[in-house]
């Protein structure tokens, strides 16, 4: 019998969806609205030089990284498992479609961290 | 092919009959939030691999009104993704004892809360600088 790979999505979901149960509120939260109307935040707080030294840091590109690719994965699953409820009966390709996404997001991440440097 | 034509019971529309099916469609949605969000912050860390200039034009975007509608509205979804994931939290865990008592699930799901608050004022914190 073929194994299920299942219990792979489901993991990455679950660590998707605890990060941004835990981040997700403040993060949006920052970047979103205190950066860009300047309440409640210096201005320089993401100025260039020092979200370029923080994505030059093995832990800002561990942050980013897990951020970016976890929200992915969780959401990526979501949205799949979702598609059955409005009436659309997804097969493999629309599995491939969303995981592949959240893959070759996790992939261009990875990438771009290496060559922003350390 | 059979000349049959069996009915089928409309399922159109059968998550807006109820007011639980809402709630649970509300926090299904909230990933496509979450995920425009992360392809953003992807945008970002793009923009900073190409410099200053490319990563400035990237945080001028941030400021447009639009974007700015979006992250409130993402900002609501994703914290109703965070209630509702610490919420059902204690039902995914075996029953845990302390005591010789069971756990409440309430006491777990405050927990998850508490920590959910005390990470984003960590985070509030070191992005504001010490």
């Amino acid at each position: 019998m073929k194994r299920a790979n299942e219990p792979i999505f489901w993991s990455l979901f679950g660590a998707g969806g605890v990060l941004s149960a835990l981040l997700g509120p403040i993060l949006i939260l920052i970047t979103g609205i205190i950066a860009p109307t300047g309440t409640g935040m210096p201005p320089d707080a993401m100025a260039y030089p020092r979200v370029l030294a923080f994505a030059q840091s093995w832990c800002g590109k561990a942050a980013l990284l897990a951020v970016i690719s976890l929200f992915l994965w969780h959401a990526v699953h979501r949205i799949y498992h979702s598609l059955h409820d409005l009436g659309i009966h997804a097969g493999a390709g629309a599995a491939a479609v969303c995981y592949g996404f959240a893959l070759v997001a996790t992939l261009a991440t990875a990438y771009l961290l290496l060559i922003i440097g350390f | 092919m059979s000349a049959r034509k069996p009915y089928v019971r409309p399922m159109d529309g059968w998550w807006r009959r109820n007011p639980f099916f809402m709630r649970y469609m509300v926090r299904e949605a909230s990933a496509v939030f979450l995920a425009i969000y992360a392809v953003i912050l992807l945008a970002g860390v793009f923009r900073l691999s190409q410099g200053a200039a490319a990563y400035e034009a990237w945080l001028a975007a941030l400021t447009n009104p639009l974007a700015i509608v979006f992250h409130g509205i993402a900002l609501l979804a994703v914290a109703y993704h965070a209630y509702t994931w610490w919420k059902v939290m204690p039902k995914t865990l075996p029953m845990l004892h302390l005591a010789g008592r069971r756990i409440p699930e309430i006491a777990l799901s405050a927990g998850g809360w508490a920590a959910t608050l005390a990470a984003s004022l960590v985070v509030y914190v070191l992005v504001r600088g010490v």
